[in-house]
């Protein structure tokens, strides 16, 4: 028999997350903190359109870019919150949580051989999506030093005459840092002197913790016209399982976008589209309730960290802290592995996010205080035991 | 920093001022201050236990009264009422607009009992008109909690 199989789909790494995956299944008693999606139960008022429509029998396909409801109801909020305009007949679209727009940006833009920058670590699913594309990925790799924000030099050095795109993933999963608004005003003027586009993943802008709100490149001088903005429901109203996003950008590449969606996905979820008409309208309270709690667990976290004398970089955003692990002299892999095998806590390996990401490990607090103190007496115990070791 | 501290133990009044002051990224001091203060003022009443009875073996019934009365001259409710929450078994006591005055949550071992509260003290004080005695079969969610909810974390264990 012939070989079955892509070249592609077997080149492409397996992700880092499913061996634990596989441990962590085996094992019963296991405190995980290795999720990346809420704890809470989606709104009640969102759940409840959802089942309203349902009984309605709204149960077709919308068009292929969503309901013209819900495209008008994301602009009003993206101008609400980021002072963003898009045009919701020909530069917006629903997709199936943001993931489908990073797959399809990079499907409408690149052409192959052309390269993505990617600051690392980040989350698992741009570089492949990037090779599926025919692209090149340039990995940076972000600093601790530099609060894991991306630098205009660092940029300017990884760009070539090839690179065509540079994924800006901030708030950042697994990190949590943010970029701020004069951070990313440098950045802009880079990609505005060197003429690179910019896929920029905001799902964690409603989690930000610290000084001002989210800002977003898109708003930055010259950016509009060179920005796919990605935003998703999953993080910010707890609508994970809905699967449902939106792609906003210039209407020239949006409307390629779309073609490429019509074909591979008809259109989003419509159930989801009509119960995140009410999301937009009416839960920016609920939001607000959950970024306080996820606030409160945030300090809860770096005080045990600080306690435990485990050094960590401050998150400003998402729901994930990256401590450092480096004293303990071994790979983000074995101490997750040991951490899950002696004291039953899961947490991810730093390097499962980029290279960069080795010597940390991503702990999500998107559990209530009560888990994350059972799992931070687990873990000051496994430190202290590593500590002791060493003497 | 009120309000937060409130919100924080009105779900857990178990919650240390040392959890409160890191999860509002205040001092401890300042907590102890600030939930002093609040006791004193009464802003603060109590710290209570919310307990799902019917999981225990203790035979409770509870009774929501609707109660009409005529309000006193220059005292108008307030005096009535001082005279039906003065009594032990009464647990709640609120002024009610629409279709009556006042209603009663009323805490008793038997059915019998609630009755007879109603019928020998409730129903002969002289301001009250007449009563509406419902009782209560089944507490699904009291005070913001629901009672019969299994706490299951279902998300996979792991994901990116």
């Amino acid at each position: 028999m012939r070989n079955p199989l892509s070249d592609k789909a077997v080149q492409l790494q397996p992700s880092g997350i499913r061996k634990f995956f596989d441990i962590v299944n085996e094992m019963d008693d296991v405190v995980s903190l290795g999720v990346g999606e809420p704890d809470f139960d989606t709104p009640w008022a969102i759940r409840d359109e959802g089942i309203y429509t349902l009984e309605q029998g709204r149960t077709f396909y919308t068009s292929n870019s969503g309901l013209k409801p819900l495209r008008e109801e994301i602009c009003r909020y993206l101008y609400r919150r980021f002072s963003l305009t898009y045009d919701p007949l020909t530069q917006v679209f629903l997709t199936v949580g943001g993931s489908e727009g990073i797959d399809t940006a990079f499907r409408a833009m690149l052409n192959p051989g052309d390269e993505v920058i990617i600051p690392e670590p980040c989350y698992v699913s741009y570089a492949p999506c990037v090779r599926l594309a025919d692209g090149v990925v340039r990995p940076i790799r972000l600093q601790e030093k530099d609060q894991f924000r991306l630098t205009p030099e660092e940029l300017l050095d990884a760009i070539t005459d090839k690179t065509k795109m540079l994924v800006l993933p901030f708030p950042n999963n697994p990190t949590g840092a943010v970029m701020e608004k004069e951070d990313l005003e440098k950045i802009a003027k880079v990609c505005v002197e060197k003429d690179i586009f910019v896929l920029s993943d905001e799902i964690y802008a409603e989690l930000t913790y610290t000084g001002d709100r989210h800002y977003s490149i898109a708003g930055m001088p010259g950016m509009k016209e060179r920005t796919i903005l990605i935003n998703g429901f999953s993080k910010a109203y707890a609508m994970t399982g809905w699967r449902l996003g939106y792609a906003c950008g210039p209407s020239g590449i949006i409307r390629q976008m779309i073609k490429i969606h019509q074909y591979t996905i008809m259109c989003a979820p419509t159930n989801s589209q009509y119960a995140a008409v009410v999301a937009l309208r009416d839960c920016d309270e609920e939001v607000a309730k959950m970024r306080e709690a996820y606030n409160q667990r945030r300090r809860f976290l770096m005080n045990a960290f600080k306690e435990m004398n485990l050094p960590c970089f401050e998150p400003e955003g998402a729901f994930y802290v990256f401590p450092c692990i480096k004293e303990f002299g071994m790979s983000s892999d074995e101490f997750a592995t040991r951490l899950l095998r002696e004291q039953h806590v899961a947490v991810v390996p730093g390097n499962a996010f980029g290279e960069s990401g080795e010597g940390y490990i991503r702990i999500s607090y998107a559990y209530s205080i009560r888990n994350l103190k059972t799992a931070l007496s687990r873990i000051d115990k496994f430190i202290t035991g590593l500590r002791a070791e060493k003497e | 920093m009120r309000e937060q501290i409130l919100q924080l133990i009105e779900k857990d009044s178990r919650i240390s001022m040392k959890e409160l002051a890191v999860m509002l990224g205040t001092s401890e001091e300042i907590i102890a201050n600030e939930i002093a203060s609040m006791e004193n003022e009464g802003v603060i009443c109590g710290y209570h236990t919310l307990i799902d009875w019917e999981k225990t073996n203790v035979e409770k019934v509870t009774a929501l009264i609707e109660v009409r009365v005529t309000p006193q001259r220059e005292q108008g409710f307030d005096r009535i009422a001082e005279r039906i929450y003065n009594y032990p078994e009464v647990q709640s006591v609120y002024l009610i607009s629409g279709g009556y005055d006042l209603l009663v949550i009323l805490e008793g071992k038997t059915l019998r009992e609630v009755s007879l509260f109603v019928s020998n003290k409730l129903s002969t004080l002289d301001n009250v008109i007449s009563t509406a005695t419902h009782f209560i079969l089944r507490k699904y969610k009291d005070d913001g909690t629901i009672f019969q909810k299994p706490e299951k974390d279902e998300r996979i264990l792991m994901t990116p």
